[in-house]
């Protein structure tokens, strides 16, 4: 799902009134900043050309009022910008004022990715799908480094620090796919951690939260964000750091422990894996380095994880990771 | 005194350091710098602030190589939306290099370890500077700095960005980030060093009748440019020993986890980043303000006022490091303050170009490879300087922080602004520093490739930054990739512009015409001197002029009433 697949795009979209009106005051600020600019280009062209050394032109001086000049052209141009100043700040004071009735979102950020929870429950991964004409809070944190939570269609971004809540608030008014990215440098994979915004009607919305479920592959899909949540992948994917099984297809196949028995990957030893590791189910030529699970995830999480787990989503997915 | 306890130059012979013409008894009278003595041993312990200079020169000119190569490659990844061309960690390690190699071993020593250090003396009528062996010493510190990052680099690079955020650079890099904040912490040792020798220097060793307002503005822009080095730097100082403390021995400061508070590394690393600003652009204007009347043969217009400006812009830069961080979590309160107090600070940046315009008005132009860098300058550094305008309006800055956008205006500062008045000065005192003359017809053709590359290679990066493209993103949305490979291209064009200097300019050192003391008629005291310069600066007392940029053509500024 690609907001554009044009190579070239040449004014953002905007979502919202807020992200109209930023519009508006750059542009303005765009004609005054040409104002003030364009006659210098000017004046240095003509005089480069017109006082030529060896040209024919009047150099004569009389007396220069410096100071006069001096003090009207810092002011003027100052008291001009000072307008921007003003919207601006007026603008970003309302972005500050979040209203009573606003939905609140909670979000995420983690090396690398971000979860959504919305208020009823329903959670995704990277994708946030959100109704319009209503104003929606995101209250966000993070689980590691600093992240930036950037949604250009709305203007807006703001910083997800690890140890306070942060939030953002807008109203949207159009419909539609659009970017959202991690904007705070946060590590090897920082440009990976971006998604698609999808700002729908709110019968739409209505529906989508009731599929919502359905469209991520039911538990298995909801077991993909649990499997992020608690970075299984910095071991089990492939290529991470940490050497551990892969974790594709392992469902239901024979598999070699340490102490020499073989046995069944069945949803019991799944389970019991995830809880208690390394007692006496090592697996062959692996070290002891797991951490044990149990008191961790909460059982709805675990039925979530197992259910991916035994999915052929999780081959899918781990197969596609390079 | 004797001749001889001047040229070890300690502080306790400071009253002979004033007399700036007794000849040195073991030279002969007259050799030039560069001739005075021969062996390895004579340049890298001399205290000669001339040939320091130069061996600054011939550093710095190392890491902008460094600097430019990985910024190439950078480009040459962009070229693709999908970012095949090298892994992420290595693409985070290549802007990480090219930043911290570019601010800290290019930028921040440029213009002052350079042409401050070999022009400041001649311009004011001294020997030497006030501390020489210090003078050296800094250089050492420097190169020990850089030696410890570059060797981080090759054991296995930094990815934490030139800006070490907190806890990333603490806890969760596991790159060389110890070594490399060391490198970076020394430098800034290095850079005290020189600004302590600069300001004493400009306080005490003016020529008798070399007032304060018969400075040339060069030497005020780095008085003002020193005591930032003085006060700014210790904090960064200060930050990167508490961030080396937390990674090396998890004593909490800045992580959480730790107890501690991450955004206070962006105080702190801003409180001395963004004066570290004007520690890149003060130099720069105070070669502008050299050039541009040198090349009009015409006093510089408001010459009182570009002299305040440096000053007041040095103290106001100290108030503004919050426009970094409007959207970090820092108080709604403190984010209107910051941004009021950078429009205060950027207009009267911004409208120094008045001045210089005002100075050619009237001129008699000469269009000499020096005024072609002065002139691409001025119109990259108003877009620079307006573009931060932009960037300090609360509204705008919530969509474009941390994109294309902020990439683009700080390369219209630093590489509009600081470069080109680097390569301008370059031009303008070569023929001073070797005694020779470059050809011009290569001259003039470098700068417009540099222009026309640069606008090429940053300009699409405002329309990128407004469009929403993340900075620092190896993977990247098809529909910026357009404006991706025009960019790439322009950086082609500037490379070239880059090569041809480094080219014709050391080619000139053996095969250029002798320079004459003053090949382009300018005025100031170091262009009394023969070039190059002799080794003891002055043969005969320098006379101070009577009013500085004492040119041909001199509008009579007047204050409020007509006279
Ligand atoms: C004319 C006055 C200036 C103003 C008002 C200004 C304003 C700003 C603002 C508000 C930002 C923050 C952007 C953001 O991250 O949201 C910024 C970023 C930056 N500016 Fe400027 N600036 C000015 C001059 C300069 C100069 C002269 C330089 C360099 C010589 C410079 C270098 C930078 C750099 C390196 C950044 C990037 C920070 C980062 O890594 O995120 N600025 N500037
Ligand atoms: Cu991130």
């Amino acid at each position: 799902m690609n907001p554009t697949d044009l190579a070239l795009q040449l004014w953002p979209a905007a979502a919202s009134a807020t992200a109209v009106e930023t519009d508006w005051l750059i542009l303005a600020f765009t004609v005054l900043t040409l104002l003030l600019t364009v006659p210098v280009f000017v004046a240095i062209t003509w005089f480069a050309i017109r006082y030529r050394q060896g040209e024919e032109a009047d150099r004569s001086h009389g007396n220069v009022r410096s100071v006069l000049i001096e003090i009207s052209w810092m002011l003027i141009p100052f008291l001009l910008t000072l307008i921007f100043f003003v919207w601006g700040a007026r603008l970003f004071f309302i972005s500050k004022q979040v209203p009573g009735d606003a939905m609140v979102v909670e979000a995420i950020g983690r090396q690398w990715m971000w979860k959504f929870q919305h208020p009823t429950g329903q959670s995704e991964i990277n994708d946030l799908h959100l109704p319009i004409g209503q104003p929606i809070k995101i209250r966000m944190i993070s689980q590691d480094v600093i992240h930036n939570l950037y949604l250009p269609a709305l203007r807006m971004q703001m910083a997800t620090l690890p140890d306070r809540y942060t939030e953002l608030w807008f109203k949207a008014d159009r419909t539609g796919s659009y970017r959202l990215y991690c904007s705070e440098y946060c590590g090897t994979d920082h440009s990976k951690m971006d998604g698609t915004l999808t700002l729908m009607t709110q019968a739409d919305y209505a529906a989508w939260l009731q599929n919502a479920g359905a469209r991520q592959g039911g538990q298995a899909g909801a077991g993909r964000a649990v499997y992020e949540s608690y970075a299984c992948g910095t071991c089990h994917d492939p290529g991470a750091k940490v050497r551990a099984p892969s974790l594709a297809g392992l469902y239901g196949r024979e598999v070699k422990l340490a102490d020499g028995r073989i046995v069944t990957a069945d949803e019991t030893y799944l389970r019991d894996k995830i809880l208690n590791p390394n007692r006496q189910k090592l697996a062959a030529d692996y070290k002891q380095v797991m951490p044990a699970f149990r008191n961790v995830i909460p059982n709805d999480d675990l039925d979530r994880l197992v259910a991916y787990l035994k999915s052929s989503g999780a081959t899918a997915q781990q197969e596609a990771t390079p | 005194m004797n001749s001889g306890s001047m040229t070890s130059g300690t502080i306790t012979d400071g009253p002979a350091l004033r007399d700036p013409h007794t000849p040195d008894s073991r030279l002969g009278h007259g050799a030039d710098y560069l001739h005075a003595e021969h062996t390895l041993r004579s340049w890298f312990f001399t205290t000669d602030h001339k040939r320091i200079a130069l061996l600054y020169l011939a550093s710095i000119t190392a890491f902008f190589v460094i600097g430019a190569v990985t910024a190439g490659l950078v480009r040459l990844a962009l070229v693709v939306p999908d970012g095949q061309v090298f892994t992420n960690d290595t693409y985070n390690k290549l802007f990480t290099i090219h930043g911290v190699v570019m601010v800290w071993f290019f930028l921040i020593p440029s213009i002052p370890a350079t042409f401050g250090n070999f022009l400041i003396p001649l311009m004011i009528g001294a020997r030497d500077l006030a501390f020489p062996k210090l003078n050296l010493a800094s250089w050492y510190v420097f190169m020990t700095g850089a030696i410890f990052t570059l060797v981080s680099v090759v054991l296995g690079g930094v990815d934490t960005g030139w800006t070490f955020y907190t806890p990333l650079s603490t806890a969760f890099s596991n790159t060389w980030v110890v070594p490399a904040l060391i490198g970076v912490t020394i430098v800034g040792f290095s850079s005290i060093l020189t600004g302590l020798n600069f300001v004493v220097t400009i306080h005490t060793m003016r020529a008798p009748g070399m007032t304060w307002f018969r400075l040339p503005i060069f030497v005020w822009t780095h008085y003002a440019t020193s005591l930032i080095f003085l006060l700014a730097t210790p904090v960064i100082t200060v930050a990167l020993i508490l961030l080396i403390a937390e990674r090396a021995f998890h004593i909490g400061v800045f992580d959480p986890a730790y107890g501690g508070d991450p955004v206070l590394f962006q105080h702190l690393f801003w409180f001395y980043s963004h004066p570290a600003v004007y520690i890149m652009v003060l130099p720069g204007m105070g070669v502008i303000s050299e050039i541009v009347p040198a090349f009009a043969q015409k006093k510089l217009f408001g010459y009182k006022f570009v002299a305040y400006a440096a000053i007041g812009l040095a103290s106001v830069t100290f108030f503004v490091w919050g426009h970094h961080m409007f959207v970090n979590g820092q108080s709604d309160l403190a984010s209107v303050a910051f941004s009021v107090l950078s429009f205060a600070v950027a207009v009267p940046s911004a409208v120094k170009v008045y001045n210089w315009t005002a100075t050619i008005h009237k001129g008699s132009l000469k269009l000499d490879t020096p005024m072609l860098y002065a002139m691409g300058y001025i119109g990259l550094f108003v877009l620079g300087g307006l573009t931060g305008l932009y960037l300090a309006t609360l509204a705008i800055n919530q969509h474009v922080h941390a994109t294309y956008f902020v990439v683009a205006h700080f390369h219209y500062i630093m590489v509009g602004g600081t470069v080109l008045a680097f390569l301008g000065g370059l031009h303008f005192w070569w023929p001073k520093i070797t005694g020779r003359m470059y050809s011009e017809a290569w001259g003039r053709i470098s700068a417009f490739l540099i222009f026309i590359g640069f606008n090429v290679t940053f300009f699409p990066q405002f329309i990128l930054g407004y469009l929403g493209m993340p900075r620092r993103y190896h993977v990247y949305p098809p529909e910026f990739q357009f404006l991706n490979i025009l960019s790439s291209a322009g950086s082609t064009i500037l490379a070239v512009g880059y090569i041809f200097p480094m080219v014709y300019l050391v080619y000139s050192i053996w095969f250029g015409k002798r320079a004459p003391a003053n090949p382009w008629d300018a005025r100031g005291l170091e262009w009394t001197v023969a070039s190059p310069p002799p080794a003891h600066n002055f043969l005969t007392e320098p006379q101070a002029p009577k009013i500085p940029y004492d040119y041909p053509i001199q509008a009579r500024e007047t204050g409020r009433q007509h006279s």
